[in-house]
């Protein structure tokens, strides 16, 4: 096919026209990048010239504070501490090993520290003006003596900072966590760092609200300018520009409420966790034994660090988020309400336990062998009966109670600033297939209607399950209170969908598990008449096996659960208890549970009337041991400051 | 035209083609990569390594490459135009989805001997495949809707997988180099227009999406943006960079500091000296003097290239080579304005100075189709 030649020179005169007008704009353009070149370069030449040539500009980041954490009253829960450290200019100090010679002469230095300023050292090789830290968190004796032998040690300078400081200790180690030196693995993680990071051995936040409030508690660098001369020496200074302090934090944490738990839970690897039933205000959420997250700020030896590590009670694990438990007969509530829900039960029906069930050619035993006889709803959940549990699971099917737990709380994965927060497990048919590859059994429905099988709930699940039950709102747990002075306003918590009929008939016979003379967990009842509380024990077997707890190793004991709410009218605060390998939930958890549950309602140590008063004196005795141990702590804490 | 109807007779055969390559802009295109070299061997403190010897080899087969290809008539190339884009469209697909991972973004393949960046090679095929298009299309459809509506998307698939990477400087070079060809193409005047028009509407948008879920960049872009319009907001990040860079530029004055006398880029004050901002350090050195004399190098190539482009009766040959040298021009015009605070800060190198494979390799291939086009032209 042949072009015409009017096709052609049609669009060659085109091209030629449009052609030299794109021309006519680059050269305009490349006229434009000269003119601005020679303003630059010869009329501003004298500016630049200044600021570059004798007078050389050097820019140094200022560190801002770092926002400090607070508990509901204020109470400082992580502050900063002036402290001290030595950083050497490779730049400056000419000869680096004779005035690291010299340094060693002067303060004690180990070879640890030096060899580790060495390394550091090679490593920034490319830039030498970048100053390295020598020794961290020196004594104010050691600065003074450099600052007299200044003339001696060039490049050295003693600087000032802020460093962590957590004056309660492992009290909060598991929520707030702790701050270390960001790391290469830190930095890989993020997407254009902040400058600041790139400091030597800034601190970031790790673990706990620490690290997952990093952004809002690190605020934004300041920079000075200082106008060096060709020594380095500084002139003067150019302009500074004061960092903004990271935001103050404030947790719906009761420090004091906290303090007493971890004591009460004492050397028992458990865990307890109360809220707010009115705005879902987490008070207390404890987890023992703890650690002192101090350690890890200053760089924990390895010594320490495998004696935590290696203790079978795990010391680092934050167990009320991050574990996930067998709820046991703490679950009943969730079976229960799934019937009334469903309709396949009132509370008045009976169901006869003879100590066991029968169903797809398999038995399943319940607690007591010798059976409960003839059940109704009150009394299944004084007796914390199973027959009864099973004979309704049946009638309920798995999909029901599912939807309930998780009504309820169970099995979410709650939005709350602490490391690791786990999902737990509310089993469903879809689940087992997609996760096992396996049918749901009829016995695996039998097994979750008591918390057992396959169900998983964290601790902080339970409580909220419990408040939940007691005010009939869909409370969310929180667990900051504010930001910077500025109160975020606590979610008002909608409606459960439960009606609130059957949620009352659960909460009588909560009640009942508590106060009636056959309760399960009538030992910890409180008898002063406005606070009376209503609860659940729960057991939660480790392993299979017919011989008694006291008769095995720690290890393979049941774990101990007890969920309450109180006062049993007006529901104020929810609380959860799980002791691992406790034994059973009504002699381990719930006067644990009792104790804790007293002490948020009066907010300190309650009158001796809320006993029972067989045990009244033995409760006050105890009491004063955790006030004893709660003070020593205090004691040790300010002389460590 | 097709490619029967070129008059054989007319055009230099075998060796012959030597005499009729473009001999004063392969001198200027040495020139501009000895001024690299040059620098590289500053910027190394005195020193071939690591920069100015890789740098040479690589300009040694780029130049290699460059003839292979100018020996070879422009009408094979028109012919495979539309293969090379889909290779290259094929590669920027591998890329996001096997490239490496670097700096937050995925750019690059690692071929061996040298980390490929199929972003690099899109910024030519791209020209290729639209001047073979205009060169087919009849001129009295070119400013059609429909016939207007392909090349915009031809452009659009590069882009859009370029800006996914995400690269927003390539992205927007290749929206401006792609829109400069059917330009010169001859589309009407009223598409640039609305084209125009609904930019400055998408910038607005872009601003206001910031901190909203729907945010269309990254935080990283909108700093580098913030910087830009004010580079004391932030001294110490990318307005560190700005600062630096005009401080050391500024500081030349007329006659620069001397070669490898630059205070400023032997202090290490300055970033990425032997790459983006190499020409912070000529300037430095060079002072204005150096500075316009690389200018105008560069001005030349452009007027060398426009000129054969305009009197090269090719449909194809002349958008191809007008097509080139404003891709050329965008290299040169964006880093320029970027090291002098004109622009924010962009990852675009200066061409055939930067250090670096990529875009040194396709600029000589580039070079080479605008030599093949010459030596081929009828005269």
């Amino acid at each position: 096919m042949r072009r015409s030649e009017r096709d052609t020179s049609l669009s060659h005169r085109r091209i030629t026209r449009r052609g030299l007008i794109v021309g006519g704009l680059q050269v305009s353009f490349i006229a434009l990048l000269a003119a601005r070149m020679r303003h630059m370069q010869v009329n501003q030449a004298e500016e630049f010239r200044l600021l570059a040539e004798e007078n050389r500009i050097k820019v140094r980041l200022l560190p801002p504070a770092r926002g400090l954490i607070m508990d509901r009253e204020g109470t400082p829960i992580a502050t900063n501490e002036p402290s001290y450290r030595i950083v050497i200019v490779p730049e400056d100090a000419g000869d680096v090993e004779e005035v690291l010679t010299r340094l060693s002469q002067i303060i004690e230095l180990s070879d640890d520290e030096l060899n580790r300023a060495r390394q550091e050292m090679e490593r920034t090789r490319s830039a030498p003006f970048l100053p390295v830290t020598i020794a961290d968190r020196v004594s104010w004796d050691a600065i003074s003596k450099v600052a007299v032998n200044a003339p001696a040690l060039p490049g050295i300078t003693p600087e000032v900072g802020l460093s962590r400081k957590y004056p309660l200790g492992g009290d909060f180690a598991h929520i707030v966590g702790y701050v270390g030196p960001v790391s290469d693995y830190d930095l890989s993680k993020i997407e254009e760092p902040d400058q600041l990071l790139r400091i030597p051995r800034f601190q970031i936040g790790k673990v706990g609200v620490e690290a997952k409030m990093e952004d809002m508690l690190r605020g934004s660098a300041g920079a000075k300018q200082e106008e060096v001369n060709a020594a380095g020496r500084v002139m003067r200074e150019l302009d500074r520009r004061e960092g903004i302090a990271g935001a103050n934090l404030q947790l719906t944490i009761d420090h004091k409420l906290q303090s007493y738990i971890q004591a009460r839970l004492g050397s028992e690897s458990a865990s307890a966790v109360v809220i707010d039933c009115e705005t879902g205000d987490i008070l207390a959420i404890a987890s023992a034994p703890s650690f002192d997250p101090n350690l890890f700020v200053r760089g924990i030896s390895v010594s320490d660090y495998s004696i935590l590590r290696d203790n079978d009670h795990r010391p680092l694990a934050s167990k009320t988020v991050q574990d996930a438990y067998p709820p046991g007969s703490t679950f009943k509530m969730v079976t229960a309400l799934a019937g009334l829900e469903a309709g396949v039960i009132t509370s008045n029906d009976t169901a006869y336990c003879p100590g066991h069930f029968e169903v797809g050619g398999r038995r399943f035993h319940c607690w007591k062998r010798g059976g409960h006889g003839s059940m109704d709803l009150i009394s299944s959940l004084r007796h914390s009966c199973d027959v009864y549990y099973y004979d309704l699971a049946l009638k309920v099917g798995i999909e029901k109670i599912a939807e309930t737990a998780r009504k309820l709380g169970l099995g979410e994965r709650f939005d709350i600033p602490m490391s690791a927060v786990a999902e737990g497990l509310t089993p469903d048919k879809e689940w087992k297939l997609q996760a096992r590859g396996a049918e749901w059994l009829i016995g695996d429905t039998v097994n979750a209607s008591i918390g057992q099988g396959f169900v998983l709930s964290t601790p902080l699940q339970l409580a909220v399950m419990s408040a939940r039950i007691a005010t009939g709102r869909k409370i969310m747990p929180r667990l900051i209170k504010s930001i910077d002075g500025k109160p975020i306003e606590p979610e008002a918590g909608e409606e459960l969908g439960i009606s609130e009929d059957f949620l009352r008939q659960v909460r009588r016979g909560m009640f009942a598990v508590v106060n009636n003379r056959r309760g399960t967990a009538y030992k910890s009842r409180i008898e002063d008449e406005a606070n009376r509380m209503a609860g659940k024990t729960g057991t939660a077997q480790v392993s299979n096996r017919v011989v008694r707890n006291d008769e095995v190793p720690w290890e393979e004991r049941d774990h101990a659960l007890f969920v309450n709410f109180a006062p049993y009218e007006r529901p104020k605060v929810a609380v959860s208890v799980v002791v691992e390998h406790g034994g059973g939930g009504s002699s381990t958890a719930a006067p644990i549970a009792r104790d804790i549950t007293l002490e948020a309602l009066f907010k300190g140590p309650p009158p001796p009337e809320a006993y029972p008063s067989a045990d009244r004196e033995k409760k006050m005795e105890e009491r004063r041991e955790i006030e004893e141990r709660l003070n020593a702590k205090e004691a040790e804490g300010s002389t460590r400051a | 035209m097709s490619y029967l109807e070129y008059n054989v007779k007319y055009v230099p055969s075998g060796a012959r083609k030597i005499l009729y390559l473009n001999w004063p802009l392969i001198l200027l295109i040495t020139a501009a990569a000895s001024a690299g070299f040059l620098m590289l061997y500053s910027v190394a403190g005195g020193s071939l390594r690591p920069y100015a010897w890789a740098q040479m080899i690589r300009f040694g087969m780029g130049m290699f490459a460059m003839f292979v290809i100018a020996m070879v008539p422009i009408w094979f190339w028109r012919n495979i135009s539309a293969v090379a884009y889909g290779i290259s469209i094929v590669l920027l697909l591998v890329v996001e989805l096997f490239g490496t991972v670097g700096m937050g973004a995925q750019r690059w393949i690692d071929i061996g001997f040298m980390r490929l960046q199929p972003s690099e090679l899109t910024k030519i095929t791209v020209v290729m495949l639209l001047a073979a298009y205009y060169d087919w299309l009849p001129v009295s459809k070119t400013s059609r809707p429909l016939w207007v509506f392909i090349p915009v998307m031809l452009i659009m698939i590069p882009v859009a997988l370029v800006l996914k990477q995400p690269d927003l400087g390539t992205a927007l070079l290749l929206m401006i180099g792609g829109g400069a060809v059917m330009f010169m193409a001859g589309v009407h005047w009223a598409y640039f227009g609305v084209v125009m028009a609904s930019g400055a509407g998408l910038i607005a948008a872009v601003f206001n999406s910031r901190g909203t879920p729907w945010q269309l960049i990254k935080d990283y872009q909108f700093r580098r943006i913030d910087t830009f319009l004010d580079p004391s907001s932030d001294p110490l990040g990318a307005g560190y960079h700005i600062t630096q860079s005009k401080i050391a530029l500024g500081s030349g004055g007329w006659t620069g500091k001397g070669f490898m006398q630059g205070t400023q880029t032997r202090l290490n004050f300055l970033p990425e000296k032997h790459t983006d901002f190499i020409f912070t350090t000529l300037a430095e050195e060079f002072g204005f003097i150096g500075g316009v004399s690389l200018l105008t190098i560069y001005g030349l190539i452009i007027v060398f290239c426009i000129a054969t482009a305009l009197s090269n009766r090719d449909r194809y040959a002349s958008l191809l080579t007008l097509g080139i040298a404003m891709t050329f021009f965008l290299f040169f015009a964006v880093n320029m304005s970027m090291v002098m605070g004109l622009a924010p800060v962009v990852g675009v190198p200066l061409p055939l100075v930067s250090y670096g494979g990529s875009a040194m390799l396709v600029l000589l291939v580039a070079f080479g189709l605008v030599q093949s086009a010459h030596v081929h032209k009828q005269r």
